[in-house]
């Protein structure tokens, strides 16, 4: 039943790499062949205040870029359940980091996803790489861009001679994508 | 065919000046346009350019009256209440008759307003903004990959005028990343201006001068009928000349009974509220202005035979809705739905707005 729209808002702390995450699912779409939007809910924000944005990949033209109710929720943070939960599709998924959320129990008309975010990426060996384990996450929910498109988009992503950087968040996304797939 | 980029709109429209030939920028930084001063701030100096962060947005005009005098493709930006600051420039500048490009990231306003995407500017973009009987071209942008084509199309326009063209967008626009194909490069030609300021060119000039200053009555008078006269040939080339498709797109209105109206990231919204409203059975339709000065008033006219009534949404309190009465001229009633201060209308509550006006109860 191949998917023609997918909306997603990311959500967390200035500083957790919201913004770069929305990045890599519009890069990756846009390198599979698919229209996206990008559009971060900026402000006077800086680290340590919240962070949104909005990500929609679609088959068709875009029209609104807008994403109100959206079909995933990655949620990075407390506030940002509190914030959005309630917005996700009926039938839509919630992807949470379980290393900051305690919550277990959320609607009973989504899918749920944990993922200990942090603590997978201080396994890979950088915290701050918690972004990019949950676009692994994502990988294993899109119907529309598998995991082998997230890993070709990564060179454009982070571009340089920094081979350690690339290794590193290949690392994270394939934690990521393992962990949603032994728990889904 | 170009590979596609991922780019935020404010930095596209600095990628496109660049390969339109602009090769000078003043300006000051604010938000939500910084990133396109930022941009240039490392592109302009790549092809030899000129990027001044000016002391202010009035010296910054100013420069570009300069540049734009001396025959260079020249361009600034800012957002509400710097563009207020410039208007003095601007009106000038169309005083003079320069060519030159200028941006408006549009924000809350009046007064310092706040940061968020607004509209509120459309008459300050659409009437002059400044003193005196004049005009710019304003054109209106609803995607990143219509921010680098209208920017080079901007280019054209202004010194085929030989007046301000300004780019009306606003923040969802200037800060969101899309997918865009960029332009070619054009060569652009500093000495192919005849008119200006140290033309050094091929063909025979005079001693040149740009001014808006006219201190004989007489003087001044022909000199704002010939400005009219202008303003006469570009509102026709728009209606029904040669840019007449460029100006304006519609979507499903040959049988539409109601027709939205909005333009920028506005019209991307009521383009989903059109779907839906379809997938209902309510025959809506959608007219997207693309240039507001000259306002495509030709396309109210016709419409107006034929749809019962129109709707036009805004992130104002109502700006652009008085361009459509004008130009339905009262033969179908238009209604208003807006909103303000930095909130983007939902498609729920503008299909609720339509359900309202075509199931009243």
């Amino acid at each position: 039943m191949g998917k023609e729209t997918e909306e997603i808002i990311m959500a967390g702390f200035g500083g957790q790499g919201i913004l770069f995450l929305g990045k890599v699912l519009a890069e990756t779409g846009m390198l599979t062949g698919q229209n996206v939007s990008w559009i971060p809910a900026y402000g006077p924000e800086m680290r340590g205040g919240t962070a949104n944005c909005s990500v929609v990949i679609s088959r068709n033209e875009i029209a609104s870029p807008i994403v109100t109710e959206p079909d995933t929720l990655i949620a990075m943070n407390i506030p940002s359940v509190a914030r959005f939960v309630d917005k996700i599709r009926p039938g839509g998924t919630l992807i949470y980091n379980s290393s900051l959320i305690d919550q277990k129990e959320f609607r009973s008309d989504i899918k749920v996803c944990a993922i200990p975010a942090n603590q997978l990426a201080a396994e890979v060996g950088n915290d701050k790489v918690a972004n990019v384990v949950m676009a692994g996450a994502y990988a294993r929910f899109s119907d529309m861009m598998n995991f082998d498109a997230f890993i070709k988009a990564f060179p454009t992503l982070v571009p340089g001679k920094k081979k350690e950087l690339l290794e590193l968040n290949l690392a994270a996304l394939k934690k990521g994508y393992d962990c949603a797939n032994s728990t889904h | 065919m170009a590979e596609k980029v991922l780019m935020k709109g404010n930095e596209a429209i600095g990628e496109a000046a660049v390969l339109a030939g602009c090769r000078y920028y003043f300006g000051y930084p604010i938000t939500p346009q910084s990133e396109l001063p930022a941009y240039l701030s490392k592109r302009l100096p790549e092809v030899d350019g000129v990027f001044v962060q000016a002391e202010s947005e009035v010296a910054a005009i100013n420069m570009v009256y300069g540049a734009g005098s001396a025959g260079a493709r020249v361009m600034t930006s800012s957002s509400s209440p710097g563009i207020s600051l410039k208007q003095e420039g601007i009106s000038y500048i169309a005083g003079a008759e320069i060519p030159c490009m200028l941006v408006n990231v549009v924000r809350g306003g009046p007064g310092l307003g706040n940061i968020a995407p607004a509209q509120s500017d459309y008459w300050q973009a659409t009437r002059g903004g400044g003193h005196g009987d004049y005009r710019t071209l304003v054109l209106a942008p609803n995607s990143v990959q219509e921010m680098a084509d209208m920017t080079v199309a901007g280019f054209e326009f202004a010194d085929r005028f030989r007046n301000p063209v300004l780019l009306l967008s606003d923040g969802v626009l200037g800060q969101m990343m899309e997918p865009v194909t960029l332009p070619d490069p054009v060569d652009y030609d500093v000495n192919s201006k005849k008119w200006a300021l140290g033309y050094n060119g091929k063909e025979k000039s005079e001693r040149n001068l740009c001014s808006s200053i006219f201190l004989d009555v007489d003087e001044l008078e022909e000199h704002n009928w010939h400005l009219y006269q202008k303003y006469q040939v570009m509102t026709d080339l728009f209606s029904t000349g040669e840019y007449k498709d460029f100006a304006v797109e519609e979507h499903l209105c040959d049988d539409a009974e109601i027709i939205l109206v909005g333009y920028g990231i506005i019209s991307r919204i009521l383009k989903t509220v059109v779907e839906k409203c379809r997938k209902r059975g309510i025959k809506a339709g959608l007219v997207r202005p693309k240039v507001l000065w000259p306002y495509p008033a030709q396309v109210f006219e016709r419409l107006a035979k034929t749809a019962n009534q129109f709707l036009v949404v805004e992130m104002s309190c109502g700006q652009m809705v008085e361009d459509v009465k004008l130009s339905v001229n009262g033969k179908k009633p238009v209604y208003f739905f807006g909103r303000t201060g930095g909130t983007i209308p939902s498609d729920f509550e503008i299909l609720n707005e339509v359900d309202k006006l075509v199931r009243p109860d």
